[in-house]
């Protein structure tokens, strides 16, 4: 709906498979480590098995006698890094590798063996000695931990509305709780894999990445190197989901490792490495108080989280985000603590803060409702603001009301009998629960060019990224749109950072960015008068047009309902529907855009059933750092989604479109918690749900 | 993974007489364990001895009228054989809730008995383990032990074997059949597993080098009425926290035969003698079943983090029996 008035295509709005999936299924596709090179040798990473220590010695002297062996690169001689090269927030002493003796983290990389084929890499990486020395760690997490402190909050001030200890006074209904979400880990597909070379002084990577030039950029500055001396290629990428958004170890060691021996080095990660290396989500602790007069309406908002972080990286778990936005309030007040530890620095995880935050608000939003007899539906719907609560700033389009309102009537929520444990089927209890989000959307510079070739065809460059979601598919879409012409005339390259800055495939920002940039492009395109026998190249860097200001709230929404059985005496629980209702703008391609939400959907029931890093209470390391261990829903758990998209048009954002990478996963573990409690009249407010947490003595 | 040999053999005796050269010789079944724990080195054989094209695979009748179910018959043939189905029914649902399609086509009924446990330390080689390393330790013990044994454990090894077959061949009294050079033997599979004590690393009572040939059912412990239930984290693709195989004859509202076996709960298929006993001849009652469920674990020594599990296998004894009964 809302295209621009003068659209002559259906390229937005369409559905369309992914372009390059005929590539994918059969194996033509190359990922990072896919690529064949001449001369190539492989990076086996050697970990530390101490959760905090020193090096005390690396004896590679056997190890460089085993066949094939190249070299073997610790602290003493892999080349240095510039300490000041900068993460997500500042210095990032993850990115320093193989610099000190010094182990922060078990898991930690303390050498790199390098061969002529992998296997020997690995049989010389098993054999070499390390003796570490283990100093005493910490790596047990609770929010009252004495170095616990302020977290940054260059994602958002602290809110401090209204005066909350005496609205939560004077409130008749209070709720009161804390819930906890553990350490969660993405550990796509295609684990974490580079390949680099020098080329005539250029370094040159394919690396598995959100964003290649950000990537790239990173490298340069830890490698001390002029950006045009670095080039990055991210074409097809196995997932990220987070924790490819950051110049990852797998890159930076096969750099130095084709420093140290002058011919392209491939470093993969181990499944196990992926674990235990690449940042997960942290573990949260969170209070909520919300303080509410007998007719719903809330009186105060009291969100504090506090989550654990690593001494080497600043990181922001921002959880109560959406208690900033979501609802009408008098008072709202947000706090953030951070807790260092002995641990891997943690990262992104699809919807990070927001996830595990909505699953503390949104419990208690139904706990709220329980208490004061109202319809969690309701109770939502009588809570929307008309003005963001903490911004003062008007919405953009707002149709969370929608999303609730259409959900429920697909959904069938109004038959429902609000009472817990009422509904039975044989030895099954059932329930039914709803959790409504918002979830941030703007849009960020990028740089897009675009050559009117003579043929009358496009080709479109940009360092977007496609992480297996379908953004090369959308972003040829709103080319076509942007242009006037169908989609079969658009060619287009991302995934290079030779093709100038771009926002990363992070934030659920990629695709508006980008499509800022395409649009721009393409309106100077349209606008330039030009000889059609000649290709011309126009090139725009949003960046110029980037103010940095927001006038609005401008929020994706969504509402999900969980039906759940449990089983008493079992303690199983299990997913039987799930629904989401999205608002997220203009639909680009619905096609792609169900998959997104749904797969988001299923990583929030994996995140309330069953996802869980688990560590060794003695030892600090993570004992389940693998799929063995590590569960994620099989199919068999997923059960009957439904995802449809609430017709919107967000007039603020280019070609109307909001984010929809992260949303899909944010409500859903609220969802299924509060389902669980209308089943078994129980609350669980420490995820996952096990078995074990659930399970009844039976009479 | 360390290098290996490998060789296909077609008869019995020169599987014997390999494995019998070399003692680093193992046998592959359908190497869905083996080789797993081959690409960690937690397994290093000097050679694999293919058996899976000797001429042991198949469910054949018994001599004694129950059923023999040959080695290397897939976990998929098994599961699916009518007279398995038909007779002991539990053994079928048991083998079908383990692993996936794929996995039971190429899994062994052999390799299935002698899969290793699934404790994480066990498959960490960055980890002590007495199992994996004898004398190193156990870390499971005062560490993460959620999903561990509460049954029959040791201060050297609190593990669980993970199978689901072997729960339900428990329950039905099977008989394990091998061969080494000195000719056919058979073991009761209530003796197979050995108890833990200070020796996790030996598990069966195997003479070196044996080769199961088969696995056979008593004609006595036939019983349509029986059934596998797994209790698991997820809804496919999990091993056992607790399962339950049970199989119930009644006769007048007397209990006849009776036999259950509880998975998940010890380092081998936990036979339930105890509640067997207290129900064998009674009248079925529920009051009786609990009594009986709750005499059973009475014994169990659970460990600080599973106590639920006592709670659990208290509840599926009693939950699988009712239904058992009510049919
Ligand atoms: C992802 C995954 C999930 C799984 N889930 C389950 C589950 O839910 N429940 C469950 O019960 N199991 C499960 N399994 C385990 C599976 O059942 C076993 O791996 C399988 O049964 C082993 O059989 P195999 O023939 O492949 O054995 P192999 O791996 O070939 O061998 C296993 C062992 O048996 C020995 N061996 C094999 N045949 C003989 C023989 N004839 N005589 C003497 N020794 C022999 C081998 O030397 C080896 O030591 C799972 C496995 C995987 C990989
Ligand atoms: S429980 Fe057994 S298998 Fe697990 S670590 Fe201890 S000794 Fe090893």
């Amino acid at each position: 709906m809302n295209a621009p008035a003068d659209v002559i295509t259906d390229a937005v709005g369409t559905s369309r498979p992914r372009l390059e999936g005929p590539e994918k299924v059969s194996g033509r596709a190359r990922y990072a480590a896919d690529h064949p090179m001449h001369d190539l040798a492989f990076g086996v990473v050697v970990t530390s098995p101490v959760a905090r220590g020193r090096i005390r010695d690396i004896d590679a002297s056997a190890v460089l006698t085993m066949p094939g062996v190249l070299g073997v690169l610790d602290h003493r001689n892999a080349p240095r890094l510039d300490p000041q090269a900068s993460g997500f927030f500042g210095p990032d002493g993850s990115m320093q590798l193989l610099q000190s003796d010094s182990i922060p983290h078990a898991g930690r990389a303390v050498a790199l063996v390098v061969a002529q084929t992998p296997h020997e890499a690995q049989a010389a990486a098993d054999a070499l000695a390390v003796t570490c020395d283990a100093h005493p760690h910490d790596t047990t997490f609770t929010a009252d931990h004495p170095a616990g402190r302020a977290a940054l909050t260059v994602l958002g001030e602290d809110a401090n509305v209204g005066d909350v200890d005496a609205e939560l006074a004077s409130s008749p209904v209070v709720v009161d709780e804390r819930y906890f979400t553990p350490e969660e880990h993405c550990s796509a597909m295609e684990p974490h894999a580079a390949t680099a070379w020098w080329d005539g002084g250029r370094l040159q990577a394919f690396d598995s990445n959100q964003g290649a030039f950000d990537v790239a950029r990173t490298l340069a500055s830890l490698f001390s190197l002029e950006l045009d001396q670095v080039r990055v290629r991210s074409e097809h990428v196995g997932g990220g989901f987070g924790s490819k958004g950051l110049l990852g170890p797998q890159l930076i060691l096969a750099t130095m490792g084709s420093m140290a021996f002058g011919r392209p080095v491939r470093v993969t990660l181990t499944r196990r490495q992926v674990f235990l290396m690449i940042g997960m989500r942290p573990a949260t602790e969170q209070r909520v108080r919300l303080g509410a007069d007998t007719d719903g309406s809330l009186r105060a908002i009291d969100h504090q989280a506090a989550f654990e972080i690593s001494p080497l990286a600043e990181w922001v778990e921002n959880c109560p985000e959406g208690s900033k936005v979501l609802y009408a309030t008098r008072a709202i007040r947000t706090r953030i603590t951070a807790v260092p530890l002995d641990l891997t620095p943690p990262g992104p995880m699809r919807g990070p803060g927001l996830t595990p935050g909505s699953f503390a608000l949104e419990s208690a939003m139904d706990e709220l409702a329980e208490r004061l007899g109202i319809d969690p539906l309701e109770l939502r719907l009588r809570n929307e603001p008309a003005v963001g609560p903490v911004s003062g700033l008007p919405y953009g389009s707002r149709n969370l009301a929608a999303c609730l309102r259409e959900g429920a009537r697909r959904f069938g929520w109004h038959s429902r009998d609000p009472r817990p444990r009422r509904r039975r089927e044989g030895h099954l209890l059932v329930g039914t629960g709803l959790a409504a989000t918002a979830f941030g959307s703007s849009a960020f510079p990028s740089t897009a060019s675009i050559t009117a070739e003579t043929d009358g065809s496009y080709t479109v460059r940009i360092a977007a990224s496609d992480i297996g979601t379908g953004s090369r598919t959308a972003l040829v879409a709103i080319a076509a749109e942007a242009l006037r012409v169908g989609t079969e005339r658009i060619r287009i390259r991302i995934a290079d950072s030779d093709l100038g800055p771009a926002w990363s495939a992070s934030g659920s920002r990629g695709t508006p960015s980008w499509a800022w940039a395409i649009n721009e492009a393409a309106t100077r395109l349209r606008e330039q008068p030009h000889d059609p026998t000649r290709p011309v190249t126009v090139t725009v860097d949003t960046a110029e047009l980037f103010t940095g200001r927001f006038v609005r709230e401008v929020h994706a929404y969504s509402a999900i309902f969980a039906e759940v059985t449990v089983d008493p005496a079992t303690g199983e629980v299990r997913t039987r529907r799930l629904l989401g209702m999205f608002a997220i703008g203009r639909v680009v391609n619905p096609l792609l855009a169900r998959s997104q939400v749904i797969g988001g959907m299923i990583m929030g029931l994996g995140m309330a059933l069953h996802e869980e890093g688990v560590r060794d209470p003695v030892s600090g390391r993570q004992v389940n750092a693998d799929f063995a261990g590590y569960h994620i829903p099989a199919h068999a758990d997923v059960p009957d989604i439904e995802a449809d998209f609430v017709p919107e048009y967000e007039p603020d954002e280019p070609s109307g479109v909001k984010g929809a990478g992260e949303i899909g996963t944010v409500g859903t573990a609220a969802a299924i918690a509060n389902a669980v409690w209308h089943a078994t009249g129980l609350r669980h407010r420490v995820l996952p749900i096990r078995l074990d947490r659930v399970v009844e003595e039976m009479a | 993974m360390k290098e290996f040999g490998y060789r296909r053999v077609k008869h019995v005796q020169e599987a014997l007489a390999l494995t019998a050269n070399d003692t680093g010789a193992r046998y592959l079944g359908g190497g869905t364990n083996l080789v797993d724990l081959m690409k960690d080195e937690i397994e290093a054989p000097s050679q694999l001895v293919d058996v899976r094209f000797l001429p042991l695979s198949g469910v054949r009748e018994a001599p004694d009228g129950g059923l023999a179910i040959g080695a290397t018959t897939s976990n998929s043939d098994a599961a699916a054989h009518p007279e398995v189905r038909r007779r002991y029914p539990a053994l079928s649902q048991a083998v079908l809730a383990g692993a996936s399609g794929q996995l039971r086509n190429m899994a062994t009924v052999g390799g299935n008995l002698l899969q290793r446990t699934r404790c994480a330390y066990f498959a960490d080689p960055s980890e002590p383990c007495n199992k994996r390393l004898p004398g190193s330790g156990c870390p499971a013990l005062p560490g993460e032990h959620h999903n561990h044994a509460i049954f029959d454990w040791s201060r050297h090894c609190v593990a669980t074997h993970p199978s689901d077959m072997a729960v339900a061949l428990a329950a039905f009294d099977a008989v394990v059949h091998y061969e080494t050079l000195d000719g056919p033997a058979e073991i009761p599979l209530s003796e197979f597993y050995l108890p833990v004590g200070d020796t996790p690393h030996r598990e069966t009572a195997l003479p070196p080098g044996a080769l199961i040939t088969a696995v056979s059912l008593p004609k006595s412990a036939a019983c349509p009425r029986s059934r596998y239930r797994k209790v698991r984290e997820r809804a496919s693709y999990a091993f056992a926290t607790v399962s339950v195989a049970a199989a119930l004859e009644l006769h007048d509202g007397l209990v006849g035969r009776v036999g259950i076996a509880l998975g998940g709960v010890a380092s081998r298929p936990w036979r339930a003698r105890v509640a067997e006993a207290a129900l064998h001849g009674e009248p079925f009652t529920g009051a009786g079943l609990r009594d009986a469920a709750e005499a059973e674990l009475a014994a169990a020594k659970p460990l600080r983090d599973n106590g639920y599990k006592v709670t659990l296998a208290r509840n599926l004894i009693v939950a699988v029996l009712t239904e058992l009964a009510e049919r």
